[in-house]
């Protein structure tokens, strides 16, 4: 893979606190790299510093061979999408020309262009319709087709989804993903919601407060978080504080407040980790009934503390010297007759548990 | 009530006779004004883009300065371009006071500020993003402006109107700076104060129905501008 962006000891500050500190960050091309994480985590700022809107405290921004970031010839390499179509008055196939008028293009070309990705986009009835009278879907259309028109060798976009219904959401999402594999666009793709990031992306960057916690491919980071502000975004629920106690072959054996977990790791005893169990991959069995035996090879004795409804699925809060959250679907809550003060046997595998060694071995 | 009547037919007379003097003294309010406008439009476009779009420390207060402007009193703009340019003010050697040139400068004073308060307030009204977004599509500094004009463009020709309506309309400035000299710096408003003073009140009538057919004729121009769709 060959990079097209390198971002290196980077700082951004404004009012003096520091809003993204990056050591390292690189994009290959051919890629959709989606950073994700919450509010304030430094996303978009990240994206205006790669746009060439931002000035930096500190660091390098290597992108092709452009050395300054806020030179015109640079940002005419990269476009942009935005949460906000912001279109301009006037038609749709106008808009689209806007980025190909500004760098001067001929109006043969122009029009080949625009009619292509009209096309691509599905908008191609929309051409003579005037922007103030777009959906809100139709609208992002029309900006991704602004944006894709350029063929510009990176597109960044800043959460461009995220103010639309949850069907066309998904409807543009689907065909984001066709174009991206389609047309082998690197793309820097901005979101705060996860399951957007996993349809969408090759890799992907978590950050947190300004700083980057992981980058990896998608699937990756979903099982095997490695800090645990990014298994909690990545849907990880039951985080405990625990010690390594002793190896047995291919696994070790976990302490946490009085109870041993199996884990298939490699870690030496001694090591402080975080257990990351995922509620989906808890069991619940009544007190009652004798487990059978499976290859989950952990067993806890919890007490139901609280039930939640949630559509299909019922989420189940525990206590078993600490707290612990599963779900189970509905007939099974009814069939296991749960309710609040019941006791019952939490099973999961020892290979559902992802450990995270914390950063200091004391 | 009779006065009015006579003063309409007698004013309709006048106006289908083409008399040389209304035609002269409206051919210079127009000219004067015209250019006045323009020079204003000149000025305060780019000075209020700046206004609007750049920050720094005092820009608070030249806002302020120029939101003043738009209120200022057509016979402060006079008096104080009147003690400039006098024979004995510091501008008095370039020999200007009562001359048509003379009351260009009184209506620039009086409409640039119109013109500059009026484009910040019509460029601060676009979403800010906007500007981003056009960096962003490859926008040069140049090219983001016009297309924030062109965006803007509602606003800016509201401005245009303003701008002529305050200086073809006003007559304080015109009469201190110009003199209302006959054959020289009459325009219609001092026309009209002169007329009316002297009884005349058909030929006062008359060229007041000019001066209205004069700005409702520029304005439709304007407003027709303003509303064409692409």
């Amino acid at each position: 893979m060959t990079s097209i962006l390198e971002i290196r000891d980077l700082m951004v500050k404004a009012d003096g606190n520091i809003i993204l500190d990056l050591h390292e960050l690189v994009v290959e091309k051919n890629e959709v790299l989606v950073v994700v994480g919450p509010n304030g985590a430094g996303k978009s700022t990240l994206l205006q510093v790669v746009a060439g809107l931002r000035k930096t405290s500190r660091g390098t921004v290597k992108f092709t061979d452009s050395p300054d970031l806020r030179d015109l010839a640079y940002r005419r390499k990269i476009s942009t999408v935005y949460q906000s179509p912001l279109l301009l008055s006037g038609t749709v196939e106008n808009n689209i020309a806007s980025g190909l008028k500004f760098r001067g293009v001929n109006q043969q070309e122009i029009r080949k262009r625009v009619d292509f990705w009209m096309e691509q986009l599905h908008i191609s009835h929309l051409a003579k319709r005037r922007s103030g009278s777009l959906s809100g879907g139709e609208a992002q259309r029309v900006s991704l087709a602004r944006a894709f028109c350029l063929q510009t060798e990176l597109i960044l976009m800043d959460e461009p989804f995220s103010s639309l219904d949850t069907p066309t959401q998904q409807e543009l999402l689907g065909d984001l993903r066709d174009i991206f594999t389609r047309t082998n666009q690197t793309c820097i793709y901005v979101t705060h919601d996860l399951e957007e990031g996993l349809a969408i992306g090759d890799r992907v960057a978590v950050l947190f407060k300004g700083k980057l916690h992981q980058l990896d491919r998608v699937s990756h980071v979903f099982s095997h978080p490695n800090t645990p502000e990014v298994a909690a975004f990545v849907g990880v629920e039951n985080i405990i504080p625990g010690k390594v106690e002793r190896k047995l072959d291919d696994l070790v054996q976990v302490k946490a407040n009085g109870s041993l977990f199996d884990v298939v790791s490699d870690l030496t005893p001694g090591t402080t980790v975080y257990i990351c169990l995922r509620p989906e991959d808890i069991t619940l069995y009544n007190d009652s009934v004798e487990v059978k035996p499976s290859s989950a090879r952990n067993r806890l004795h919890c007490r139901v503390t609280q039930l939640i409804n949630q559509g299909p699925l019922t989420r189940v809060h525990l206590e078993a010297g600490f707290n612990l959250t599963a779900l189970v679907t509905r007939p099974s809550a009814k069939e296991l007759e749960l309710e609040a003060g019941k006791e019952v046997i939490a099973v999961f595998k020892s290979t559902a548990i992802h450990l995270i060694e914390t950063c200091s071995d004391s | 009530m009779q006065n009015l009547i006579d003063g309409i037919i007698r004013a309709i007379q006048l106006l289908f006779q083409g008399d040389p003097e209304v035609v002269r003294i409206t051919l210079l309010s127009l000219a004067v004004s015209g250019v006045a406008t323009l020079i204003s439009i000149l000025i305060g476009l780019p000075l209020g883009t700046f206004l609007a779009m750049v920050q720094f420390r005092s820009r608070q207060f030249w806002i302020s300065l120029i939101n003043t402007g738009m209120a200022l009193p057509p016979v402060v703009v006079g008096l104080v371009v009147s003690i400039f340019l006098w024979r004995s003010g510091p501008l008095g050697s370039l020999n200007l006071i009562y001359t048509p040139a003379a009351i260009v400068i009184a209506q620039v004073l009086i409409s640039f500020p119109l013109a500059a308060g009026l484009t910040i307030s019509s460029l601060q009204q676009l979403d800010p993003r906007l500007r981003v977004q056009l960096l962003g599509l490859g926008a040069s500094k140049i090219q983001m402006i016009l297309a924030l004009w062109k965006e803007a463009r509602l606003a800016l020709v509201a401005a245009l109107i303003a701008a002529f309506g305050s200086v073809i309309s006003e007559v304080g400035a015109s009469m201190m700076v110009g003199g209302n000299l006959k054959g020289s710096t009459r325009v219609l408003t001092t026309a009209i104060v002169l007329e009316t003073s002297r009884g005349e009140f058909a030929s006062a009538i008359a060229l007041s129905i000019i001066l209205l057919g004069l700005a409702f004729l520029v304005n439709f121009a304007l407003t027709t501008l303003q509303q064409r769709r692409k």
